[in-house]
């Protein structure tokens, strides 16, 4: 693998991620405007169809907010790790900052000086998976402060019905979240493992289990709508994901995402590299 | 009901304005997030004059004197200096996600306008940058001084009355419990 395949590979999928929808998203936000009975809710979902076209046609960022640079790795486990792997990322961040370009969004968390860049110690933050196969998989996946913001994690009770405890948390967060959202909910493991279960739910959007879609009418009957403002489309898609837990706890963690679910993909190969 | 208003903001028009009334403004627009409020609530001089103003809770993404980016960012987070924004003369404050029970700071003086939230490349097509004040700041967090035209509709979610739509929706929920 070549470093600057690998670089040139995190600029178009960062690029691509920032100025067009994936095509499931577009279409949920569609079909939700026909379901919508609320007229302001309505209003709300039009400008948002009008704001992906107008970014798609324009090449430019979707939102203002380009966040941070949050990236999913599937590394094949016959591939030789190349030692450059996480430089030549933050390399491919750094010059899409500069050419997309993208609001410098990354500052320390206590002198909140921004390194002017999107990079510094922790990011790019990047997620690695393991797969079969001897290709490189590098997923953009960045993520604003709206609905980071309104993400959270609980250590409940063992007696605690922890989907009734999701919903009224999602509906009193949603408005604040750039509703319509979608609900990346882990339940189960540990403390960190619940986060990360979340964080995957919504790396595996979207979601079709019975409970998936019977916790995703539970928090769109509540009405907290688009934008807080009242409606039937407060979530777009839930996704749940479990993992076996103390018998004495039960951990649950939820990561919104704005219905601004920006994400793309790119293979990087021996040989080169392509947008999948 | 639609209302087309234009730079300074006037008491009256803003006594026009009901929950629920769409909204374009045209004029200047200050943007002022987290850092701005900041320096507001030490009682800090600001480089702007914000009588009849419009302030815009938003970080744009600009580049070379161009918007190319400029939703609203979540007001909850400044919500808290509502009041000494007013004090200061703010008529309008465009943002999302509403201010909560800070709202009542608006009464008799103030309305609060909600702009789709990420919708950051509509909103370009009607700002214009005239000037960065305070660029220490940085991008995000700068007091950029815009220039709109014909930008909306937005959404008179709190009225200077107390007609909130965030409150109502909250309520609706109570209801269907």
């Amino acid at each position: 693998m070549r470093r600057e395949d690998l670089v040139c590979a995190t600029v178009a999928v960062l690029a691509e991620a920032e100025t067009v929808l994936p095509s499931w998203v577009e279409e949920a936000i569609r079909e939700a405007v026909e379901r919508e009975r609320n007229p302001i809710a309505r209003s709300q979902l039009s400008a948002i169809l009008e704001n992906i076209r107008i970014a798609a046609e324009g090449g430019v960022p979707l939102c203002q907010d380009t966040g941070l640079p949050v990236f999913c790795l599937e590394i094949g486990r016959d591939l030789s790790i190349p030692p450059f792997l996480e430089e030549a990322i933050a390399e491919g961040v750094r010059r899409a900052t500069e050419e997309i370009p993208l609001r410098p969004n990354a500052v320390d968390p206590l002198t909140r000086k921004n390194s002017g860049d999107n990079t510094g110690p922790g990011m790019p933050d990047i997620i690695i998976d393991l797969v079969p196969g001897d290709c490189l998989r590098i997923t953009a996946f960045p993520k604003g402060a709206g609905s980071e913001n309104g993400s959270f994690l609980a250590m409940l009770n063992p007696a605690d019905d922890p989907l009734d405890f999701v919903a009224e948390e999602v509906a009193k967060r949603a408005g604040r979240a750039c509703a319509p959202v979608f609900v990346g909910v882990g339940i189960g493991g540990t403390f960190d493992l619940a986060a990360r279960l979340a964080k995957r739910a919504l790396l595996h959007m979207p979601g079709s289990s019975d409970l998936d879609m019977a916790l995703l009418s539970e928090i769109n009957r509540i009405g907290t709508g688009p934008m807080g403002l009242g409606g039937d489309t407060t979530a777009l898609a839930v996704r749940i994901e479990t993992a076996l837990c103390h018998t004495a706890s039960l951990p649950v963690a939820v990561n919104l995402q704005c219905w601004a679910n920006r994400s793309s993909s790119a293979t990087v190969r021996g040989d080169g590299w392509s947008i999948d | 009901m639609e209302h087309r208003l234009r730079t300074p903001i006037s008491q009256d028009e803003v006594a026009a304005l009901r929950a629920g009334d769409l909204v374009w403004i045209s004029g200047t627009v200050y943007t002022a997030r987290d850092r701005v409020h900041a320096l507001l609530a030490t009682g800090e001089e600001l480089p702007v004059d914000l009588v009849g103003a419009v302030i815009y809770h938003c970080g744009p993404l600009i580049r070379d004197a161009t918007v190319l980016s400029a939703g609203p960012t979540t007001s909850g987070r400044v919500g808290r200096f509502t009041r000494e924004v007013v004090d200061r003369g703010v008529r309008l404050i465009v943002g999302k996600g509403g201010i909560s029970e800070d709202a009542e700071a608006l009464r008799g003086r103030a309305t609060y306008l909600a702009y789709p939230g990420g919708c950051g490349a509509l909103a370009a097509r009607h700002l214009l940058v005239r000037r960065l004040h305070l660029p220490d700041l940085g991008m995000a967090e700068g007091l950029w001084e815009l220039e709109a035209e014909g930008w909306g509709p937005m959404i008179v979610a709190i009225d200077s009355f107390g007609g909130d739509l965030y409150r109502e929706a909250k309520r609706s929920e109570m209801r269907s419990e």
